[in-house]
């Protein structure tokens, strides 16, 4: 899309003097004003822009709570409990700042299951798709560590906890274990490196955000029909017509934000972590952040041995195969159709799939013991039936509905439909009983 | 694909069956707390809640009278009881009743002195192995966080529920029913040596604390009823402050904020209706 003829034509002189030497307000104007979307995106596509918001805004409170944020052992709860009281806006910045984390990730579960919902992360999107997964994995890896820093009972023996995982892998899973904590346990300078590395992923984050977006570009955006753009009246262009759309629903998600940081700010927090980390005492219950639940769930309910490969092992390969098996999502969907508007079983299964995340979410939350393994485990099933079974059987057997052979098309009947139910709804005789 | 769909529900029906049998023939591990506290009325609840400053005071003689034997604050700073409605002559007052240890001074000795506004409360123990010696091996926790610390679980849907009535006072609850739940054990149950029964406590059916408030043990100026309901409600309440001081101004600022991007929502989507009105979409 990008690629096409620049339509760029600075009016004043230095605009003109600049773009002859470094053409970035045009690379700007091209990206962000001039730049054409789909005239048919709803709602669910203004999380792309939510999510760079919520970027933004972490590394802006983090860059200033970390000017008041002592990495020690011996200080670090101290510390926060002094921006708490202490520091100017500092209860401000830091309930931002953790709050921030879970909206962070709220937005990052809606933008994910948009993009499986519309098929996005088919051809030619494949790469556009995979940044998206390694941003992902790069989100979760600075939760984790932003989790720590406190210094909770919750941070350490959570950091206690996800860094043994890789002592289940065989042969180097010491040596791993020990290169991430900086000893033998959580520490000292498992503190000061994971501070070190919180500090620095969010900005790796912002470079891989950079390529997300320039091959978004490159492709386009996908849309609810999943139709390609194929003339000018496909689309508009992006100013003012997106940019105020996801200036809205940018406000409408602040608010709820807005809610939690005033009026709940621990909510989503653990109370355990308004205790100091004491490593001769273990909570009764370790539980990660809401948003690493599913996963837990998934570790948990690996309670049997797979031949060679132990009960622990075999939790660990199916946590990391969870979040692994997003990325050959492109090439596990043998669907020829892209969007699930016109895939009833899919759209059927797809819907079942969000259900089991949300319960397995619930089930990460719960004691591993009883009937809840079981469950765990009946959820971890689906969770990788889901894309392994059913998205590569699904297209083949699936016999999908017509789809429209534009998005103008689709626009256009839409409207007409939209304009024509009030008389045709009476009459329709599936509704009259 | 329908008879398929038939099969995979069949299958988690049975599935259900087993597992809700199993659920029904466990159940006979105790699960703590036995009993859920109940939801008080606190006057800093809801998007609008202040502290209530009489309370405040109230449940800081409390906690000086009684919990300060044992439980350290060492949080919270003298200045920070301005909060409470004191003056600053009166904070100074408060502060140099406590003996802080300072130095070392030119001679290289650490020394004592009356306490000052900018110090924050001395603990009770010198450190956490002497408070542990001196209690049973169990050292008694700092209340400076405690209204936040704990929480008993709320359970699914009230956990849902919660969202929309903002309830954020779990800890106080909390606090309140454990102060006030000391009962005699039921007849069976075994408690420990030292310890006392108490359906309220988080991780047990009995804990090292003996119960610390009785009917009339503090004298109150102000009229309020001298009992352990009382006494509990308010030194709960001063713990929440102690824990989030900055609450009033929180939820204030959040009111504003909020009014804020309603308005500014409500602009920016008239705007965004003006744009898209002639672009079907």
């Amino acid at each position: 899309m990008s690629a096409g003829h620049s339509t760029y034509s600075p009016k004043t002189g230095i605009g003109r003097w600049f773009d002859a030497r470094l053409p970035l307000p045009r690379l700007v104007y091209d990206s962000f004003v001039a730049y054409p979307v789909p005239r048919n995106l709803n709602y669910a596509y203004t999380f792309g822009g939510i999510l760079t918001l919520m970027l933004a805004a972490q590394i802006l409170t983090g860059v200033v709570l970390a000017m008041h944020y002592s990495v020690s052992t011996e200080l670090a709860f101290n510390s926060v409990e002094k921006i708490m009281r202490d520091v100017n806006s500092g209860w401000l910045l830091r309930y931002l700042h953790a709050n921030g984390a879970s909206f962070f990730f709220v937005a990052v579960y809606v933008h994910i299951f948009r993009g499986l919902y519309y098929g996005s992360y088919k051809a030619p999107r494949e790469l556009l798709w995979i940044l998206g997964c390694i941003i992902y994995l790069l989100m979760m890896a600075t939760a984790f560590m932003g989790y720590v820093l406190p210094w909770g009972q919750m941070s350490f023996w959570g950091a206690t906890v996800i860094t043994g995982f890789f002592t289940a892998i065989p042969l180097v899973g010491d040596w791993i274990q020990q290169l991430l904590l900086g000893g033998f346990a959580v520490d000292n300078p498992t503190l000061n490196r994971f501070f070190s590395l919180h500090y620095l992923l969010p900005f790796m984050i912002a470079g891989v955000v950079v390529l997300h977006v320039w091959a978004l570009h490159v492709t386009g955006q996908t849309n609810p029909t999943g139709i390609e753009v194929k003339s000018k009246t496909d689309t508009v262009p992006f100013t003012p017509y997106a940019t105020v759309k996801d200036g809205f629903a940018m406000v409408v998600f602040l608010l709820v934000f807005a809610y939690f940081v005033f009026y709940i700010p621990n909510y989503l927090g653990h109370p355990d972590n308004y205790v100091e980390a004491n490593p001769l005492k273990t909570p009764a219950h370790i539980v990660p952040e809401w948003y690493f639940l599913p996963f837990y769930a998934i570790l948990r309910a690996i309670t049997f041995n797979i031949g060679p490969i132990d009960s622990k092992l075999g939790g660990v390969i199916a946590m990391f195969g969870a979040i692994a098996v997003l990325f050959v999502v492109p090439w596990l969907d043998t669907s020829k159709v892209r969007s699930a508007v016109y895939r009833p079983w899919y759209k059927l299964f797809f819907w079942l799939f969000v259900l089991d995340s949300i319960f397995l979410g619930w089930l990460g939350s719960r004691p591993a013991e009883g009937a809840y393994v079981a469950m765990a485990q009946i959820a971890t099933l689906y969770y990788f039936a889901f894309f392994l079974i059913l998205m590569p059987l699904l297209g083949l057997i699936e016999t999908p509905r017509r789809t429209p052979n534009s998005i103008t098309e689709a626009v256009l009947a839409k409207k007409k439909g939209a304009d024509a139910t009030p008389a045709g709804a009476a009459a329709a005789p599936e509704t009259n009983g | 694909m329908k008879k398929i769909l038939h099969g995979l529900a069949v299958l988690g029906f049975g599935l259900a069956m087993a597992i809700s049998a199993q659920a029904a023939e466990e159940g006979e591990t105790p699960h703590y707390p036995l009993k859920k506290p109940a939801q008080e009325n606190w006057s800093f609840a809801g998007p609008f809640g202040t502290y209530d400053k009489g309370q405040l005071q109230r449940g800081f003689k409390v906690y000086r009278e009684v919990c300060a034997a044992c439980h350290g604050l060492s949080l919270v700073s003298f200045r920070t009881l301005e909060d409470l409605g004191y003056s600053e002559a009166q904070i100074q007052t408060i502060a140099s009743e406590y003996e802080v240890e300072d130095g070392p001074d030119e001679a290289g000795e650490m020394f004592t002195r009356p306490g000052k506004p900018s110090d924050h409360f001395p603990s009770p123990y010198a450190n956490p192995e002497q408070a542990a010696a001196s209690n049973n091996g169990a050292a008694p926790p700092d209340l400076s966080l405690i209204a936040k610390a704990r929480a008993v679980e709320r359970g699914f849907p009230t956990f849902v529920f919660d969202i929309f009535t903002q309830y954020a006072e779990a800890g106080p609850d909390y606090i309140h029913a454990l102060l006030t739940g000391y009962e005699d054990p039921p007849e069976g149950t075994e408690v420990p040596d030292g310890a006392y029964y108490n359906p309220y406590f988080l991780n047990a059916s009995a804990l090292a604390m003996p119960p610390p408030l009785a009917d009339g043990q503090v004298t109150y100026d102000d009229g309020a009823p001298e009992t352990l309901d009382q006494y509990s409600r308010d030194v709960s309440a001063f713990l929440m402050w102690a824990a989030e001081p900055h609450l009033e101004e929180r939820k204030a600022t959040g009111f504003t904020v909020m009014v804020f991007l309603v308005l500014f929502g409500g602009l920016v989507y008239l705007t965004k209706r003006k744009i898209w009105a002639e672009v079907p979409h």
